[in-house]
Protein backbone atom coordinates (compact mmCIF):
# COMPACT_ATOMS: atom_id res chain seq x y z
CA UNK A 1 0.00 0.00 0.00
CA UNK A 2 1.47 3.34 -0.97
CA UNK A 3 1.37 5.59 2.05
CA UNK A 4 0.43 9.13 1.31
CA UNK A 5 1.99 11.01 4.19
CA UNK A 6 1.63 14.63 5.15
CA UNK A 7 4.09 16.08 7.62
CA UNK A 8 1.38 18.10 9.34
CA UNK A 9 -0.86 15.07 10.03
CA UNK A 10 -0.17 13.52 13.44
CA UNK A 11 -3.16 11.17 13.61
CA UNK A 12 -5.20 8.96 11.35
CA UNK A 13 -8.42 10.66 10.22
CA UNK A 14 -11.39 10.54 12.58
CA UNK A 15 -13.19 8.05 10.35
CA UNK A 16 -10.16 5.74 10.22
CA UNK A 17 -9.73 5.84 13.99
CA UNK A 18 -13.45 5.18 14.49
CA UNK A 19 -13.35 2.20 12.08
CA UNK A 20 -10.18 0.89 13.74
CA UNK A 21 -11.63 0.74 17.26
CA UNK A 22 -15.07 -0.43 16.14
CA UNK A 23 -13.53 -3.26 14.15
CA UNK A 24 -11.04 -4.07 16.92
CA UNK A 25 -13.97 -4.66 19.29
CA UNK A 26 -15.90 -6.64 16.67
CA UNK A 27 -12.97 -8.83 15.64
CA UNK A 28 -11.96 -9.64 19.23
CA UNK A 29 -15.60 -10.48 20.05
CA UNK A 30 -15.74 -12.60 16.91
CA UNK A 31 -12.58 -14.54 17.77
CA UNK A 32 -13.90 -15.12 21.30
CA UNK A 33 -17.30 -16.28 20.04
CA UNK A 34 -15.67 -18.49 17.43
CA UNK A 35 -13.40 -20.32 19.83
CA UNK A 36 -16.19 -20.65 22.43
CA UNK A 37 -18.95 -21.86 20.13
CA UNK A 38 -17.07 -24.83 18.71
CA UNK A 39 -16.63 -26.11 22.28
CA UNK A 40 -20.14 -25.30 23.48
CA UNK A 41 -23.36 -27.32 23.61
CA UNK A 42 -25.70 -25.07 25.58
CA UNK A 43 -24.65 -21.73 24.07
CA UNK A 44 -23.87 -23.00 20.58
CA UNK A 45 -27.04 -21.77 18.91
CA UNK A 46 -26.94 -18.29 20.48
CA UNK A 47 -23.25 -17.86 19.63
CA UNK A 48 -23.69 -19.02 16.01
CA UNK A 49 -26.64 -16.65 15.64
CA UNK A 50 -24.37 -13.74 16.60
CA UNK A 51 -21.35 -15.05 14.70
CA UNK A 52 -22.99 -14.95 11.25
CA UNK A 53 -24.26 -11.32 11.15
CA UNK A 54 -21.18 -10.06 13.00
CA UNK A 55 -18.93 -11.68 10.40
CA UNK A 56 -20.88 -10.12 7.54
CA UNK A 57 -20.68 -6.78 9.40
CA UNK A 58 -16.89 -7.11 9.51
CA UNK A 59 -16.81 -7.92 5.79
CA UNK A 60 -18.76 -4.75 4.95
CA UNK A 61 -16.67 -2.60 7.30
CA UNK A 62 -13.34 -3.90 6.01
CA UNK A 63 -14.30 -2.87 2.48
CA UNK A 64 -15.30 0.62 3.67
CA UNK A 65 -12.10 0.77 5.67
CA UNK A 66 -9.87 -0.21 2.77
CA UNK A 67 -11.43 2.48 0.57
CA UNK A 68 -10.98 5.01 3.39
CA UNK A 69 -7.39 3.88 3.95
CA UNK A 70 -6.48 4.29 0.28
CA UNK A 71 -8.09 7.71 -0.04
CA UNK A 72 -6.84 9.32 3.19
CA UNK A 73 -3.57 11.02 4.05
CA UNK A 74 -1.77 9.10 6.76
CA UNK A 75 0.28 10.32 9.72
CA UNK A 76 4.02 9.72 9.46
CA UNK A 77 5.69 6.85 11.31
CA UNK A 78 7.57 8.00 14.42
CA UNK A 79 11.26 8.70 13.70
CA UNK A 80 12.17 5.91 16.14
CA UNK A 81 11.18 3.30 13.54
CA UNK A 82 13.88 1.78 11.38
CA UNK A 83 13.19 1.07 7.69
CA UNK A 84 12.90 -2.64 8.57
CA UNK A 85 10.30 -1.88 11.23
CA UNK A 86 8.35 0.25 8.78
CA UNK A 87 8.41 -2.57 6.26
CA UNK A 88 7.20 -5.00 8.94
CA UNK A 89 4.43 -2.57 9.94
CA UNK A 90 3.27 -2.30 6.32
CA UNK A 91 3.39 -6.05 5.81
CA UNK A 92 1.42 -6.77 9.00
CA UNK A 93 -1.15 -4.13 8.04
CA UNK A 94 -1.61 -5.81 4.66
CA UNK A 95 -1.87 -9.22 6.34
CA UNK A 96 -4.56 -7.95 8.70
CA UNK A 97 -6.59 -6.37 5.90
CA UNK A 98 -6.32 -9.58 3.86
CA UNK A 99 -7.38 -11.79 6.77
CA UNK A 100 -10.27 -9.51 7.73
CA UNK A 101 -11.54 -9.67 4.14
CA UNK A 102 -10.92 -13.36 3.42
CA UNK A 103 -12.11 -14.84 6.74
CA UNK A 104 -15.78 -13.69 6.48
CA UNK A 105 -15.83 -14.68 2.79
CA UNK A 106 -14.62 -18.18 3.71
CA UNK A 107 -17.34 -18.33 6.40
CA UNK A 108 -20.01 -17.31 3.89
CA UNK A 109 -18.60 -19.71 1.33
CA UNK A 110 -18.46 -22.67 3.70
CA UNK A 111 -22.09 -22.20 4.78
CA UNK A 112 -23.02 -21.97 1.09
CA UNK A 113 -21.17 -25.19 0.25
CA UNK A 114 -22.83 -26.97 3.21
CA UNK A 115 -26.21 -25.73 1.98
CA UNK A 116 -26.93 -24.07 5.34
CA UNK A 117 -29.22 -21.06 5.08
CA UNK A 118 -27.15 -17.94 5.77
CA UNK A 119 -29.52 -16.20 8.16
CA UNK A 120 -28.61 -12.72 9.41
CA UNK A 121 -31.67 -11.50 11.34
CA UNK A 122 -35.20 -12.91 11.31
CA UNK A 123 -36.10 -13.79 7.74
CA UNK A 124 -33.18 -11.77 6.31
CA UNK A 125 -30.67 -14.12 4.74
CA UNK A 126 -27.87 -14.05 2.19
CA UNK A 127 -27.72 -15.94 -1.08
CA UNK A 128 -25.21 -18.84 -1.38
CA UNK A 129 -21.96 -17.94 -3.13
CA UNK A 130 -20.84 -21.53 -3.82
CA UNK A 131 -22.55 -24.72 -5.03
CA UNK A 132 -23.63 -27.47 -2.61
CA UNK A 133 -20.52 -29.59 -2.07
CA UNK A 134 -19.53 -31.19 1.21
CA UNK A 135 -15.97 -31.70 -0.06
CA UNK A 136 -15.70 -27.95 -0.60
CA UNK A 137 -17.34 -27.37 2.80
CA UNK A 138 -14.82 -29.64 4.55
CA UNK A 139 -11.91 -27.72 2.97
CA UNK A 140 -13.32 -24.28 3.77
CA UNK A 141 -14.32 -25.29 7.32
CA UNK A 142 -10.69 -26.29 7.96
CA UNK A 143 -9.47 -23.07 6.32
CA UNK A 144 -11.81 -21.05 8.55
CA UNK A 145 -10.14 -22.48 11.66
CA UNK A 146 -6.60 -21.94 10.35
CA UNK A 147 -7.38 -18.36 9.28
CA UNK A 148 -8.91 -17.68 12.71
CA UNK A 149 -5.69 -18.77 14.44
CA UNK A 150 -3.65 -16.68 11.99
CA UNK A 151 -5.86 -13.68 12.70
CA UNK A 152 -5.43 -14.21 16.43
CA UNK A 153 -1.64 -14.42 16.07
CA UNK A 154 -1.61 -11.29 13.89
CA UNK A 155 -3.64 -9.51 16.57
CA UNK A 156 -1.22 -10.61 19.31
CA UNK A 157 1.75 -9.35 17.25
CA UNK A 158 -0.03 -6.04 16.58
CA UNK A 159 -0.99 -5.62 20.25
CA UNK A 160 2.52 -6.58 21.39
CA UNK A 161 4.15 -4.13 18.98
CA UNK A 162 2.02 -1.18 20.08
CA UNK A 163 2.57 -2.04 23.76
CA UNK A 164 6.33 -2.13 23.08
CA UNK A 165 6.26 1.27 21.36
CA UNK A 166 4.06 2.79 24.04
CA UNK A 167 5.73 1.40 27.16
CA UNK A 168 9.35 0.79 26.14
CA UNK A 169 10.24 3.02 23.17
CA UNK A 170 7.75 5.69 24.28
CA UNK A 171 7.58 7.33 20.89
CA UNK A 172 3.88 8.19 21.14
CA UNK A 173 2.95 5.84 18.34
CA UNK A 174 -0.37 5.01 19.98
CA UNK A 175 -1.31 8.69 19.73
CA UNK A 176 -1.74 8.25 15.98
CA UNK A 177 -4.73 5.97 16.54
CA UNK A 178 -6.27 6.96 19.92
CA UNK A 179 -9.94 7.95 19.65
CA UNK A 180 -9.37 11.42 21.09
CA UNK A 181 -7.58 14.35 19.46
CA UNK A 182 -3.81 14.57 19.92
CA UNK A 183 -2.29 17.85 18.75
CA UNK A 184 1.18 18.24 17.31
CA UNK A 185 3.69 20.12 19.37
CA UNK B 1 8.95 15.07 11.46
CA UNK B 2 5.95 15.26 13.72
CA UNK B 3 6.44 15.23 17.45
CA UNK B 4 3.58 14.02 19.51
CA UNK B 5 2.63 15.49 22.83
CA UNK B 6 0.87 12.42 24.15
CA UNK B 7 2.74 9.77 26.11
CA UNK B 8 5.92 11.77 26.05
CA UNK B 9 6.14 13.11 29.56
CA UNK B 10 9.94 12.99 30.14
CA UNK B 11 9.46 12.38 33.88
CA UNK B 12 7.67 9.11 33.16
CA UNK B 13 10.84 7.53 31.80
CA UNK B 14 12.40 7.57 35.29
CA UNK B 15 9.67 5.44 36.88
CA UNK B 16 9.95 1.65 36.67
CA UNK B 17 12.68 -0.30 34.98
CA UNK B 18 12.41 -1.31 31.34
CA UNK B 19 12.51 -4.92 32.48
CA UNK B 20 9.43 -4.50 34.65
CA UNK B 21 7.58 -2.87 31.79
CA UNK B 22 8.62 -5.67 29.43
CA UNK B 23 7.35 -8.16 31.97
CA UNK B 24 4.10 -6.21 32.09
CA UNK B 25 3.72 -6.52 28.33
CA UNK B 26 4.36 -10.24 28.58
CA UNK B 27 1.71 -10.62 31.28
CA UNK B 28 -0.83 -8.66 29.18
CA UNK B 29 -0.24 -10.78 26.08
CA UNK B 30 -0.34 -14.02 28.06
CA UNK B 31 -3.55 -12.80 29.66
CA UNK B 32 -5.17 -12.35 26.25
CA UNK B 33 -3.98 -15.77 25.08
CA UNK B 34 -5.17 -17.31 28.35
CA UNK B 35 -8.60 -15.72 28.00
CA UNK B 36 -9.00 -17.26 24.54
CA UNK B 37 -7.82 -20.67 25.70
CA UNK B 38 -10.33 -20.42 28.55
CA UNK B 39 -13.17 -19.56 26.15
CA UNK B 40 -12.15 -22.48 23.93
CA UNK B 41 -12.41 -24.89 26.85
CA UNK B 42 -8.71 -25.78 27.07
CA UNK B 43 -8.82 -25.52 30.88
CA UNK B 44 -11.89 -27.73 31.26
CA UNK B 45 -10.95 -31.02 29.57
CA UNK B 46 -13.91 -32.88 31.13
CA UNK B 47 -16.60 -30.46 30.02
CA UNK B 48 -18.98 -31.97 27.48
CA UNK B 49 -18.28 -30.55 24.01
CA UNK B 50 -19.72 -31.40 20.57
CA UNK B 51 -16.43 -33.12 19.73
CA UNK B 52 -16.41 -35.29 22.87
CA UNK B 53 -20.06 -36.19 22.33
CA UNK B 54 -19.43 -37.38 18.78
CA UNK B 55 -16.29 -39.24 19.94
CA UNK B 56 -18.57 -41.18 22.30
CA UNK B 57 -20.97 -42.10 19.47
CA UNK B 58 -17.93 -43.44 17.63
CA UNK B 59 -16.75 -45.43 20.68
CA UNK B 60 -20.15 -47.11 20.99
CA UNK B 61 -20.94 -47.78 17.32
CA UNK B 62 -17.62 -47.46 15.50
CA UNK B 63 -16.61 -44.98 12.79
CA UNK B 64 -17.91 -45.41 9.25
CA UNK B 65 -16.32 -43.15 6.67
CA UNK B 66 -18.67 -40.56 5.21
CA UNK B 67 -21.71 -41.57 7.28
CA UNK B 68 -23.71 -39.74 9.93
CA UNK B 69 -22.48 -40.60 13.45
CA UNK B 70 -26.03 -41.47 14.48
CA UNK B 71 -28.98 -42.46 12.32
CA UNK B 72 -26.34 -43.61 9.83
CA UNK B 73 -28.58 -45.94 7.81
CA UNK B 74 -31.11 -44.11 5.69
CA UNK B 75 -32.89 -43.46 2.43
CA UNK B 76 -33.90 -40.14 0.90
CA UNK B 77 -37.30 -38.87 -0.21
CA UNK B 78 -38.90 -35.91 -1.94
CA UNK B 79 -42.33 -34.38 -1.93
CA UNK B 80 -44.20 -31.30 -0.82
CA UNK B 81 -46.15 -29.79 2.04
CA UNK B 82 -49.62 -28.35 1.43
CA UNK B 83 -50.38 -25.83 4.13
CA UNK B 84 -54.07 -25.16 4.86
CA UNK B 85 -53.41 -21.77 6.47
CA UNK B 86 -54.52 -22.85 9.98
CA UNK B 87 -51.01 -22.50 11.38
CA UNK B 88 -50.88 -18.73 10.80
CA UNK B 89 -52.97 -18.32 13.97
CA UNK B 90 -49.93 -19.53 15.93
CA UNK B 91 -46.94 -18.57 13.78
CA UNK B 92 -46.23 -15.99 11.12
CA UNK B 93 -43.77 -18.43 9.47
CA UNK B 94 -44.26 -18.35 5.70
CA UNK B 95 -44.58 -22.16 5.67
CA UNK B 96 -47.98 -21.92 7.40
CA UNK B 97 -49.58 -19.63 4.81
CA UNK B 98 -51.91 -21.49 2.44
CA UNK B 99 -49.92 -23.03 -0.36
CA UNK B 100 -47.41 -25.67 -1.33
CA UNK B 101 -43.69 -25.81 -0.50
CA UNK B 102 -41.19 -28.38 -1.78
CA UNK B 103 -39.73 -30.80 0.76
CA UNK B 104 -36.79 -33.15 0.76
CA UNK B 105 -36.14 -35.60 3.54
CA UNK B 106 -34.48 -38.70 4.82
CA UNK B 107 -35.83 -41.73 6.70
CA UNK B 108 -33.36 -43.43 9.01
CA UNK B 109 -32.93 -45.84 11.87
CA UNK B 110 -31.01 -44.97 15.02
CA UNK B 111 -27.42 -46.06 15.59
CA UNK B 112 -24.08 -45.36 14.00
CA UNK B 113 -23.72 -48.54 11.90
CA UNK B 114 -24.90 -47.77 8.34
CA UNK B 115 -25.17 -51.48 7.52
CA UNK B 116 -27.06 -52.62 10.61
CA UNK B 117 -30.01 -54.98 10.13
CA UNK B 118 -33.38 -53.29 10.55
CA UNK B 119 -35.20 -54.15 13.76
CA UNK B 120 -38.72 -53.27 14.84
CA UNK B 121 -37.42 -51.88 18.10
CA UNK B 122 -35.08 -49.46 16.31
CA UNK B 123 -35.87 -45.81 16.69
CA UNK B 124 -37.09 -44.53 13.31
CA UNK B 125 -36.09 -41.06 12.21
CA UNK B 126 -37.40 -38.62 9.65
CA UNK B 127 -35.44 -35.49 8.75
CA UNK B 128 -37.20 -32.88 6.61
CA UNK B 129 -36.25 -29.68 4.89
CA UNK B 130 -39.04 -27.30 3.80
CA UNK B 131 -37.87 -24.74 1.21
CA UNK B 132 -40.04 -21.67 1.70
CA UNK B 133 -41.02 -19.25 -1.05
CA UNK B 134 -39.02 -16.34 0.42
CA UNK B 135 -35.81 -18.38 0.48
CA UNK B 136 -36.07 -19.31 4.16
CA UNK B 137 -35.82 -22.91 5.30
CA UNK B 138 -37.36 -25.01 8.00
CA UNK B 139 -35.54 -28.18 8.98
CA UNK B 140 -36.65 -30.71 11.52
CA UNK B 141 -35.40 -34.10 12.65
CA UNK B 142 -38.13 -36.25 14.18
CA UNK B 143 -38.39 -39.76 15.62
CA UNK B 144 -41.22 -42.21 16.17
CA UNK B 145 -41.02 -41.93 20.00
CA UNK B 146 -43.62 -39.70 21.64
CA UNK B 147 -41.07 -38.54 24.24
CA UNK B 148 -37.27 -38.48 24.30
CA UNK B 149 -35.52 -40.78 26.80
CA UNK B 150 -33.02 -38.14 27.99
CA UNK B 151 -33.74 -34.76 29.51
CA UNK B 152 -30.41 -33.11 28.74
CA UNK B 153 -27.20 -33.72 26.78
CA UNK B 154 -25.33 -34.97 29.86
CA UNK B 155 -27.90 -37.73 30.45
CA UNK B 156 -27.72 -38.75 26.77
CA UNK B 157 -23.92 -38.83 26.98
CA UNK B 158 -23.90 -40.81 30.25
CA UNK B 159 -26.23 -43.35 28.66
CA UNK B 160 -23.87 -43.66 25.67
CA UNK B 161 -20.96 -44.27 28.06
CA UNK B 162 -23.03 -46.93 29.86
CA UNK B 163 -23.72 -48.67 26.54
CA UNK B 164 -20.11 -48.84 25.35
CA UNK B 165 -19.31 -52.41 24.33
CA UNK B 166 -17.22 -54.33 26.85
CA UNK B 167 -13.78 -55.05 25.32
CA UNK B 168 -14.07 -58.77 26.21
CA UNK B 169 -17.71 -59.60 25.45
CA UNK B 170 -18.21 -56.92 22.74
CA UNK B 171 -21.61 -56.36 24.36
CA UNK B 172 -22.74 -53.52 26.62
CA UNK B 173 -22.49 -54.30 30.33
CA UNK B 174 -26.10 -54.75 31.59
CA UNK B 175 -25.06 -53.64 35.08
CA UNK B 176 -24.01 -50.25 33.72
CA UNK B 177 -27.31 -49.82 31.89
CA UNK B 178 -29.23 -50.70 35.06
CA UNK B 179 -27.14 -48.24 37.08
CA UNK B 180 -27.89 -45.50 34.56
CA UNK B 181 -31.64 -46.15 34.76
CA UNK B 182 -31.54 -46.22 38.54
CA UNK B 183 -29.95 -42.78 38.62
CA UNK B 184 -32.21 -41.37 35.87
CA UNK B 185 -35.85 -41.99 36.87
CA UNK B 186 -37.03 -39.61 34.13
CA UNK B 187 -35.48 -41.97 31.54
CA UNK B 188 -37.20 -44.98 33.10
CA UNK B 189 -40.54 -43.09 33.00
CA UNK B 190 -39.99 -42.02 29.37
CA UNK B 191 -39.09 -45.56 28.33
CA UNK B 192 -42.33 -46.73 29.96
CA UNK B 193 -44.29 -44.33 27.74
CA UNK B 194 -42.29 -45.30 24.65
CA UNK B 195 -42.75 -49.06 25.12
CA UNK B 196 -46.48 -48.65 25.80
CA UNK B 197 -46.84 -47.57 22.14
CA UNK B 198 -46.41 -50.70 20.03
CA UNK B 199 -44.32 -49.93 16.93
CA UNK B 200 -46.16 -49.91 13.63
CA UNK B 201 -45.26 -52.25 10.77
CA UNK B 202 -43.08 -49.73 8.94
CA UNK B 203 -41.99 -46.19 8.25
CA UNK B 204 -45.10 -45.37 6.20
CA UNK B 205 -47.55 -45.82 9.07
CA UNK B 206 -45.34 -44.41 11.82
CA UNK B 207 -46.14 -41.22 13.67
CA UNK B 208 -43.10 -38.94 13.90
CA UNK B 209 -42.69 -36.51 16.78
CA UNK B 210 -40.75 -33.24 16.89
CA UNK B 211 -40.07 -34.03 20.59
CA UNK B 212 -38.76 -30.66 21.74
CA UNK B 213 -41.02 -27.69 22.39
CA UNK B 214 -40.62 -24.60 20.23
CA UNK B 215 -41.95 -21.07 20.54
CA UNK B 216 -44.37 -19.99 17.81
CA UNK B 217 -44.92 -16.25 17.31
CA UNK B 218 -47.82 -15.00 15.19
CA UNK B 219 -48.27 -11.73 13.28
CA UNK B 220 -49.76 -10.07 16.40
CA UNK B 221 -46.57 -10.86 18.31
CA UNK B 222 -48.21 -13.49 20.54
CA UNK B 223 -45.84 -16.33 21.43
CA UNK B 224 -47.11 -19.83 22.26
CA UNK B 225 -45.22 -23.01 23.19
CA UNK B 226 -45.83 -25.68 20.52
CA UNK B 227 -44.86 -29.29 19.89
CA UNK B 228 -45.55 -30.96 16.57
CA UNK B 229 -46.03 -34.42 15.15
CA UNK B 230 -46.63 -36.01 11.76
CA UNK B 231 -49.63 -38.37 11.87
CA UNK B 232 -49.75 -40.87 9.00
CA UNK B 233 -52.71 -41.09 6.64
CA UNK B 234 -51.63 -44.71 6.03
CA UNK B 235 -53.56 -46.87 8.53
CA UNK B 236 -51.76 -48.22 11.58
CA UNK B 237 -50.83 -51.86 11.37
CA UNK B 238 -49.20 -53.58 14.30
CA UNK B 239 -45.68 -54.72 13.66
CA UNK B 240 -46.19 -58.31 14.76
CA UNK B 241 -48.76 -58.93 12.01
CA UNK B 242 -46.18 -58.58 9.23
CA UNK B 243 -43.30 -60.81 10.26
CA UNK B 244 -41.19 -59.64 7.31
CA UNK B 245 -38.06 -59.31 9.40
CA UNK B 246 -36.04 -61.88 7.42
CA UNK B 247 -34.76 -59.15 5.10
CA UNK B 248 -32.08 -57.07 6.79
CA UNK B 249 -33.49 -53.95 5.11
CA UNK B 250 -37.15 -54.83 5.65
CA UNK B 251 -38.11 -51.42 7.06
CA UNK B 252 -36.50 -49.55 4.17
CA UNK B 253 -37.69 -52.03 1.52
CA UNK B 254 -41.23 -51.71 2.88
CA UNK B 255 -41.02 -47.92 2.62
CA UNK B 256 -39.65 -48.08 -0.94
CA UNK B 257 -42.35 -50.52 -2.06
CA UNK B 258 -45.18 -48.44 -0.64
CA UNK B 259 -43.90 -45.10 -1.93
CA UNK B 260 -43.47 -46.57 -5.43
CA UNK B 261 -47.07 -47.79 -5.22
CA UNK B 262 -48.64 -44.50 -4.12
CA UNK B 263 -47.52 -41.24 -2.50
CA UNK B 264 -47.36 -41.35 1.31
CA UNK B 265 -49.06 -38.69 3.40
CA UNK B 266 -48.92 -37.34 6.92
CA UNK B 267 -50.88 -34.60 8.67
CA UNK B 268 -48.73 -32.02 10.42
CA UNK B 269 -50.38 -31.57 13.82
CA UNK B 270 -49.38 -28.76 16.18
CA UNK B 271 -50.05 -29.28 19.89
CA UNK B 272 -50.61 -25.98 21.69
CA UNK B 273 -49.00 -25.77 25.11
CA UNK B 274 -50.64 -24.12 28.10
CA UNK B 275 -48.88 -22.03 30.73
CA UNK B 276 -47.07 -24.43 33.04
CA UNK B 277 -46.55 -27.15 30.43
CA UNK B 278 -42.87 -28.09 30.56
CA UNK B 279 -40.96 -26.76 27.55
CA UNK B 280 -37.49 -27.65 28.87
CA UNK B 281 -37.93 -31.39 29.32
CA UNK B 282 -38.56 -33.64 26.31
CA UNK B 283 -38.98 -36.71 28.57
CA UNK B 284 -42.36 -35.43 29.81
CA UNK B 285 -45.46 -35.52 27.58
CA UNK B 286 -47.86 -32.59 27.79
CA UNK B 287 -51.17 -33.35 29.51
CA UNK B 288 -53.93 -35.03 27.53
CA UNK B 289 -56.52 -32.79 25.93
CA UNK B 290 -54.23 -30.01 24.75
CA UNK B 291 -55.58 -28.27 21.66
CA UNK B 292 -54.28 -29.78 18.41
CA UNK B 293 -54.28 -27.95 15.09
CA UNK B 294 -53.97 -29.75 11.75
CA UNK B 295 -51.95 -27.27 9.69
CA UNK B 296 -51.47 -29.20 6.47
CA UNK B 297 -50.47 -32.36 4.69
CA UNK B 298 -47.01 -33.67 3.88
CA UNK B 299 -46.86 -35.79 0.72
CA UNK B 300 -43.76 -37.85 -0.08
CA UNK B 301 -43.92 -39.18 -3.63
CA UNK B 302 -40.41 -40.20 -4.59
CA UNK B 303 -37.60 -42.16 -2.98
CA UNK B 304 -33.93 -42.47 -3.84
CA UNK B 305 -30.70 -43.83 -2.46
CA UNK B 306 -28.52 -41.54 -0.37
CA UNK B 307 -25.91 -41.92 -3.07
CA UNK B 308 -27.91 -39.89 -5.58
CA UNK B 309 -29.84 -37.53 -3.30
CA UNK B 310 -28.74 -34.10 -2.07
CA UNK B 311 -30.39 -35.01 1.26
CA UNK B 312 -27.37 -37.13 2.17
CA UNK B 313 -25.32 -33.94 2.36
CA UNK B 314 -27.86 -31.91 4.32
CA UNK B 315 -27.61 -31.48 8.05
CA UNK B 316 -31.17 -31.75 9.39
CA UNK B 317 -30.31 -29.29 12.14
CA UNK B 318 -33.48 -28.75 14.19
CA UNK B 319 -32.53 -25.11 14.76
CA UNK B 320 -32.71 -24.13 11.10
CA UNK B 321 -36.00 -22.33 11.64
CA UNK B 322 -38.00 -19.74 9.69
CA UNK B 323 -38.96 -16.39 11.19
CA UNK B 324 -41.98 -17.15 13.41
CA UNK B 325 -40.50 -20.24 15.12
CA UNK B 326 -37.79 -19.97 17.80
CA UNK B 327 -36.23 -22.53 20.12
CA UNK B 328 -37.71 -23.11 23.58
CA UNK B 329 -35.58 -23.34 26.73
CA UNK B 330 -35.09 -27.10 26.14
CA UNK B 331 -31.33 -27.73 26.67
CA UNK B 332 -31.41 -30.51 24.07
CA UNK B 333 -32.03 -28.09 21.20
CA UNK B 334 -28.78 -26.13 21.15
CA UNK B 335 -26.89 -29.35 21.91
CA UNK B 336 -28.54 -31.17 19.00
CA UNK B 337 -27.60 -28.30 16.70
CA UNK B 338 -23.97 -28.34 17.90
CA UNK B 339 -23.59 -32.14 17.75
CA UNK B 340 -25.29 -32.53 14.34
CA UNK B 341 -22.93 -29.86 13.04
CA UNK B 342 -19.91 -31.70 14.45
CA UNK B 343 -21.08 -34.97 12.87
CA UNK B 344 -21.71 -33.16 9.57
CA UNK B 345 -18.25 -31.58 9.54
CA UNK B 346 -16.54 -34.91 10.27
CA UNK B 347 -18.35 -36.86 7.55
CA UNK B 348 -18.10 -34.03 5.01
CA UNK B 349 -14.37 -34.49 4.71
CA UNK B 350 -14.39 -38.28 4.57
CA UNK B 351 -14.44 -40.65 1.62
CA UNK B 352 -18.01 -41.72 0.82
CA UNK B 353 -18.76 -45.44 1.07
CA UNK B 354 -21.84 -47.01 -0.57
CA UNK B 355 -25.05 -46.85 1.45
CA UNK B 356 -26.82 -50.05 2.50
CA UNK B 357 -29.84 -48.86 0.54
CA UNK B 358 -28.23 -48.67 -2.91
CA UNK B 359 -29.73 -47.07 -6.03
CA UNK B 360 -30.47 -50.63 -7.27
CA UNK B 361 -32.34 -51.41 -4.04
CA UNK B 362 -34.60 -48.42 -4.63
CA UNK B 363 -35.48 -49.51 -8.20
CA UNK B 364 -36.37 -53.11 -7.32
Amino acid sequence: MSAKTATERTQFTGLMRFLHWLMAAMVLTMLGIGVAMVASLGDYHTLVSIHRPLGIGILILVVIRLVTRLSSTLPAFPPTMSPQERLAAHASEMLLYTLLFVQPLVGWGMLSAARYPIVLFGSLHLFPILPHSVVLYAFLREAHTILAYLLFLAFIAHFGAILFHTLIVRDGMLGRMVPWRVRAR
Amino acid sequence: MAHLAANQDPKATHGGSTLARLAGIGVLLLGVVGAFLYLGGWFSPHELTPGRFVDEFQRVDGTYSGFRRNHAKGVCVRGFFDSNGQGTRLSKAVVFRSGRVPVIGRFSIGGGDPHASDALSDVRGLGLQFSLADGEEWRTAMINFPVFPFKDPQAFYDNLVASEPDPKTHQPDPAKGAAFLASHPETARALGIITSHAPSSGFANSTFYGLNAFRFTNADGTTTPVRWELVPVQPFEAASATGASQDKNFLFDGLIASILQHPLQWHLILTVGQPGDPTNDATIPWPEGREQVDVGTLTLDSVESEETSPARDINFDPLVLPEGITPSDDPLLSARSAIYSQSFTRRAGEKKEPSAITPAEVQK
